[in-house]
């Protein structure tokens, strides 16, 4: 067992896999050399080799295209798209092909492809650097859509995403990339897609959220613990498929549920969630639901103050924590 | 090339023309929603499947391939399953509309609709042949007009770089539904693309089977070899409209397809074969009758065939 960050608990699985696995390449754009712009691949190709994980050419549509027949023609693709923000050039290679083989082809082809993208803001990254963007896929039926929020469900996620025989798109929040750190352990274990989890057991409300943001719900939840507001804290892991029990289980226990994300409000997994609650657990509730995102612009500014003004931060969750108990 | 190849080319040429006629027959006889015709590309398909390693390399094609699947081995049956939206069709259950060809067992990659995707797909299917070296290549199937989007001009340039076993073999019909190609493109030729991409664009008649054999077979050479892609253009023409919805009177003069028609591919191949006794008379009339009955058989078998149950709609979102 070691302590390490978010971004190296996502290498050591790629290494870990790679050598458990011959089938399985990475590519994308400067994954080899450079090891990545964030360097989440750093050091791979020296092990790997060039046949294993490759510099490809700057276009996107081709990295996710090439990465569909190669996983039908027998290899386990693992190629990463430098910024979630640059996918869309991709999309259609995503939604309409890969998302849909197995289905059109009644069962005769499958993709075991995962698609590793950093997201999200924070990091003055602006408009096309701090996108998130993983509504959009949610709402695609045959893809699977998984956003670790520890250094520890990284790595058992990603292990699970690799042996995965369905397209799975991960999506890592790059402000935790060396933010987050956790006990790991050496040894490969999986942990299930589609499991939520509850990061923080609490009785007055229930925060369902995921990414990034449980680290920020966590440090909510320590700032309310000492005004005596007990805070339950479920992570999604996945967001598609969503843990509906486990979204139900967590509404009834505490009546009250904040649903936190950074992608934009509207269209957001959290109106997925709170329909869920409001279908199969309304008469439990003690409190409408309440919904805390970013706000329903194109996308994160870069000047500092825009930058702040769009992010949900710690700050922003303890206080709507604290409407929500009061209600 | 010996007697036997040639005829057995002439035959799947001749069986896709006739279950092609069928197609068409059932649709107006409102027995068929919808039809993709092959009629007119026989030769550049065929030829073009004679010289792979059929059923091991993998071919990605797209709607306008049915002599193509047919050489590759799928059965009249199987297509004509395809057509009828079937529960035993092997290209999708009946999911997929007609001429969205898929079927793993002959390595008949599954198609979409949107045009040049599937280049980028035979360039990864040659990337995995390359990294697991299992001999294989792999050839996508376009028309010229979907040379205008991205991912074609992508799909080139991945495969030349990482000199993939790939082919890449244009069906240029001059026509785009109804866009000629001088409104797709500003020269004159689909194979000029090749040059920007570092390898070797190859233009051939595509209404001769033979000529679309020996490129092929080159192409496929150089691929094994690990000298990477090769870009052919087959020009060919279709003699009938896009689909069975289509009006091709509206965008093609009569003149100019009675001028192509002079050399249809089946007309043309079938003389050459007679004339130099590579053909008998007797062994066309013999290949005629067992194509009418084949195709007889197809028709009679996919219209008993059982239709999807609606139970099924929500099978294979996922592994299961």
């Amino acid at each position: 067992m070691a302590v390490m960050t978010y971004l190296e608990a996502i290498r050591e699985t790629l290494r870990q896999e790679l050598r458990r696995d011959d089938r399985m390449i990475i590519y994308g754009e400067d994954v080899g050399v450079r090891g990545g712009v964030f360097r989440v691949t750093e050091g791979l190709q020296a092990e790997f080799g060039e046949d294993r994980v490759i510099d490809s050419p700057l276009a996107e549509a081709a990295i996710v295209g090439t990465a569909i027949g190669a996983a039908i023609n027998g290899l386990r693709p693992v190629p990463e798209i430098e910024f979630a923000d640059f996918i869309f050039p991709a999309i259609n290679q995503i939604v309409q092909e890969a998302a849909r083989i197995r289905y059109r082809s009644n069962g005769d082809f499958g993709v075991p492809l995962v698609i590793r993208a950093p997201f999200g803001g924070g990091v003055h990254g602006a408009l096309y650097h701090s996108q998130s963007v993983e509504a959009l896929f949610a709402h695609v039926p045959g893809l699977k859509v998984v956003i670790p929020g520890t250094p520890y469900d990284a790595k058992g996620l990603l292990a699970s995403a690799i042996q995965d025989e369905d397209p799975v798109l991960y999506f890592e929040h790059k402000a935790a990339y060396r933010s987050l750190k956790g006990e790991v352990p050496d040894e490969r274990y999986l942990i299930p897609i589609g499991k939520a989890d509850v990061k923080r057991q609490g009785n007055d409300l229930s925060i369902i959220t995921y990414g990034l943001m449980v680290s920020y719900a966590q440090r909510a939840a320590e700032t309310l613990e000492k005004e005596g507001i007990s805070v339950e804290i479920l992570d999604l892991r996945s967001i598609r498929p969503l843990d509906g029990e486990a979204i139900l289980e967590t509404a009834k226990k505490t009546g009250k549920v904040l649903i936190v994300h950074e992608d934009n409000l509207t269209g957001g997994i959290g109106g997925e969630v709170s329909a869920l609650i409001a279908e199969h657990a309304l008469f439990y509730l003690d409190a409408p639901i309440v919904r805390l995102a970013g706000p329903d612009v194109p996308a994160m500014p870069y000047s500092p103050p825009l930058e702040h003004a769009f992010m949900v931060t710690p700050d922003k969750i303890a206080e709507a924590s604290r409407n929500l108990a009061k209600f | 090339m010996t007697p036997e190849f040639q005829k057995d080319i002439y035959y799947h040429m001749a069986l896709a023309r006739a279950v092609d006629d069928r197609m068409w027959i059932l649709n107006r006889q409102g027995r068929a929603p919808v039809v993709y015709s092959s009629n007119g590309h026989e030769a550049a398909q065929v030829g073009s499947a004679f010289a792979l390693n059929r059923g091991e390399d993998w071919i990605v094609p797209y709607y306008r391939d049915l002599a193509l699947v047919l050489a590759y081995g799928m059965t009249p049956r199987e297509v004509m399953l395809h057509l009828l939206g079937k529960a035993e069709d092997p290209n999708s259950g009946g999911r997929q509309m007609p001429a969205h060809w898929g079927l793993h067992r002959l390595h008949i990659m599954t198609t979409g609709s949107v045009v040049a995707t599937q280049d980028i797909h035979a360039a990864g299917l040659a990337l995995a042949s390359k990294v697991l070296k299992d001999g294989r290549v792999s050839v996508a199937y376009f028309g010229e007009g979907s040379t205008s989007q991205g991912e074609f001009h992508e799909a080139l340039n991945f495969a030349s770089v990482h000199k993939l076993p790939v082919i890449f073999f244009c069906e240029n019909n001059g026509y785009a539904i109804s866009v000629p190609a001088r409104k797709q493109m500003a020269v004159m030729d689909v194979a000029a693309r090749a040059s920007g991409y570092g390898m070797p664009g190859v233009i051939v008649d595509g209404n001769d089977p033979l000529k679309v054999y020996e490129v092929t077979k080159l192409a496929r050479e150089r691929a094994l070899a690990g000298d990477g892609p090769t870009l052919i253009e087959a020009k060919t023409y279709r003699f009938v409209p896009h689909s069975s919805d289509d009006d091709d009177r509206v965008y093609r003069s009569r003149e100019e397809v009675a001028e192509w028609k002079k050399r249809d591919p089946l007309v043309t191949f079938e003389k050459y074969l007679l004339d130099n006794q590579i053909l008998s008379s007797e062994e066309l009339t013999a290949m005629q009758q067992k194509i009418k009955d084949a195709v007889n058989d197809a028709t009679d078998y996919a219209e008993k065939a059982a239709l999807p149950d609606p139970s099924t709609l929500g099978l294979y979102v996922y592994h299961q």
